[in-house]
């Protein structure tokens, strides 16, 4: 049995299933992504696993143990939450040790358990203040400072950088990859955004409509996406998904192989522009909303391309993927 | 210009703190008098005082004892009161459900109600129960009359506690009880102790009930007062006197509190 493990969870909100079914097994050590768009069920599902929201239906295991119906304050599990939610009236050391408190552990232990982890955050000059004399940035260091000193058997992430500007958000993301290779506690965590989830994660979970479209490495996500959904959803720009039947000539310029109807993909980074008369297909450098058939191409060099101007394009080799109508996977060439 | 505006807005300021104090004011002074210059034409400003008053009052009734009803009834109803409400408004400010709002409304919709509506049923229960003229009828009965107010005070009071910190307090191992002593106490001090100090007013206050349900035992400072309006006529003097020994404490814990009274109903306004 994996270390964590869900069977058949579900949530219902009155009539609607909010999470509809999910199995998953996260192994010891593992860094694990929930990723999907705002209101796929990704911060439920991470709320039914701390125990603060019920799970209606089905199992949940933790070492072993069924904890399905175990009080969050019994599941040894560390949360940091999206709002850092620190006690506003503690200083920063009483913050991290309010757990450690509460289990009655001796006073040199906690001591040298805080010193420790603010050692690790930085925040060792900081452990007198309160939390409003700290900037996001450092808050949300308590946050995750409160977690370590527990050292608990999972670590969750509830969208921890979304508080924080883009440069401390990039800095952060760095330090918490740096804190799991250091530390290899079990963590799972929760994001919008599909860069994070590619960055942190040993695997990514991606989720819509209560419900797990794909599992993997974020690897495998992007070069064998199981679905259209998950295509487009990883990976910036977007994967082109064309219709098969809109534009013929593409079939032939990507070779693809497999049923004639549905939908062919092709990342932009597969898209090569050649000079104009040359290349497999001709196509206008865009805006071009009147054609029938719009792709992104990506270029690392330089170009003096206008809107407007004829181009020809070529598709790497063996790097597309196709979907049936239902957007399914039918066949894909793509390397990896 | 300005400087006359401002000097109107300072009069009127005046005029109307005035016109609130002066019965205060008046009562103080009649205290101070005999019967006869309490009821002097035209009424005298000036006068030599004399304690006659106070003397006559602690000769004729037993000031003490109903300060002692007073002192109880009001702190063990507004304690009890605490109790209660306490987790009441708990579960509405961090659980809610689509019927809290409901519940809330129908708690306060019961304070529309006149007292005297609920007069018999409750005086026929008192009795029943044996408890007519005792202390634990007025406790009971404070602590009900007072709980709607308490319950949307500490209410309000909570709901501005993000719930998050409650959720991390789950996580990080606190029980219930933990939750409510180490992070709720502390962060809604000042609307805990605004909430107790005035239903503390209330209930030391109160007097429909201390006069319909109580006399001579468990009957409060509010009942005494109005012992002084008896068939015999009204003795102003007497009556001032009582008045304000009645007051006396409550006004003092006021004024000592009032800060903290102040902070705590504009807690949510602040933050």
């Amino acid at each position: 049995m994996s270390f964590l493990e869900l069977r058949g969870v579900e949530k219902h909100f009155g009539s609607l299933k909010a999470i509809k079914g999910i199995d998953l097994a996260v192994e010891k050590g593992e860094f694990v992504v929930f990723v999907g768009p705002s209101g796929c069920g990704k911060s439920t599902l991470l709320r039914m696993i701390a125990g603060l929201t019920e799970i209606d239906r089905g199992v949940l295991f933790l070492d072993g143990r069924d904890i399905t119906r175990l009080a969050s304050s019994k599941r040894d599990l560390a949360m940091v939450f999206q709002s850092y939610a620190l006690y506003p009236h503690m200083s920063v050391a009483d913050n991290m040790s309010f757990a450690l408190r509460l289990a009655n552990v001796d006073k040199t232990t906690i001591r040298e358990k805080v010193r420790r982890a603010a050692e690790i955050l930085n925040l060792t000059q900081y452990l007198e203040r309160t939390p409003k004399e700290l900037s996001g940035g450092q808050r949300q260091r308590v946050a995750i400072g409160r977690a370590i000193v527990r050292a608990p058997k999972v670590f969750l992430f509830d969208e921890p950088l979304s508080n924080l500007d883009a440069a401390l958000r990039g800095q952060t993301r760095v330090e918490i990859a740096k804190l799991h290779r250091e530390l290899g506690a079990t963590t799972i965590y929760v994001t919008h955004d599909q860069v994070e989830a590619m960055t942190l994660a040993d695997r990514v979970v991606v989720l819509r409509d209560g419900s797990i479209e794909q599992v993997g490495s974020p690897l495998e996500l992007y070069d064998h996406p199981a679905n259209q959904f998950v295509a487009q959803f990883i990976g910036t720009p977007q994967m082109n998904i064309v219709d098969s039947t809109a534009l013929p000539a593409l079939r032939d310029a990507a070779g693809v192989t497999g049923p004639a109807d549905g939908f062919i993909g092709v990342r932009p980074e597969s898209v090569l522009v050649r000079p104009a008369g040359r290349g497999r297909l001709a196509g206008r450098v865009g805006p071009a909303s009147e054609r029938p058939v719009q792709i992104v191409a990506r270029q690392n060099e330089r170009t003096d391309l206008q809107p407007g101007d004829a181009v020809g394009l070529d598709i790497v080799p063996a790097s597309f993927h196709l979907f049936d109508r239902q957007g399914q996977l039918v066949s894909g060439s793509a390397r990896g | 210009m300005k400087h006359l505006a401002l000097l109107v807005r300072t009069v009127a300021a005046w005029l109307v703190t005035l016109l609130l104090v002066f019965p205060l004011i008046w009562l103080v002074l009649t205290a101070f008098k005999t019967e006869l210059q309490a009821i002097a034409v035209p009424p005298q400003l000036f006068f030599t005082p004399t304690l006659e008053s106070f003397r006559e009052v602690n000769l004729r009734s037993d000031y003490l004892h109903h300060a002692a009803n007073s002192v109880i009834t009001s702190f063990v109803s507004t304690l009890l009161g605490l109790a209660i409400a306490a987790p009441a408004a708990y579960s509405m400010a961090f659980f809610r459900t689509r019927r809290t709002r409901d519940i809330l409304m129908w708690m306060l919709s019961t304070k529309m109600m006149p007292a005297v509506g609920a007069l018999v049923p409750v005086y026929v229960m008192a009795q029943t129960a044996g408890l007519l003229d005792s202390r634990t009828a007025l406790i009971v009965v404070f602590t009900l009359s007072n709980l709607p107010i308490m319950v949307w005070m500490l209410y309000s009071g909570f709901k501005d506690i993000p719930p998050d910190i409650l959720e991390a307090a789950r996580m990080d191992g606190a029980s219930i009880w933990g939750e409510f002593t180490q992070v709720i106490r502390p962060l809604a001090m000042g609307t805990l102790a605004s909430t107790g100090l005035l239903c503390l007013v209330l209930a030391w206050n109160e007097a429909f009930w201390s006069l319909n349900l109580s006399s001579a035992k468990a009957g409060t400072l509010a009942a005494l007062i109005a012992s002084y309006s008896s068939p015999e006529g009204l003795f102003w003097a007497k009556l001032s006197a009582a008045s304000l020994m009645a007051i006396a404490p409550i006004v003092v814990v006021g004024w000592f509190s009032q800060k903290q009274l102040v902070q705590g109903l504009t807690f949510g306004a602040v933050k």
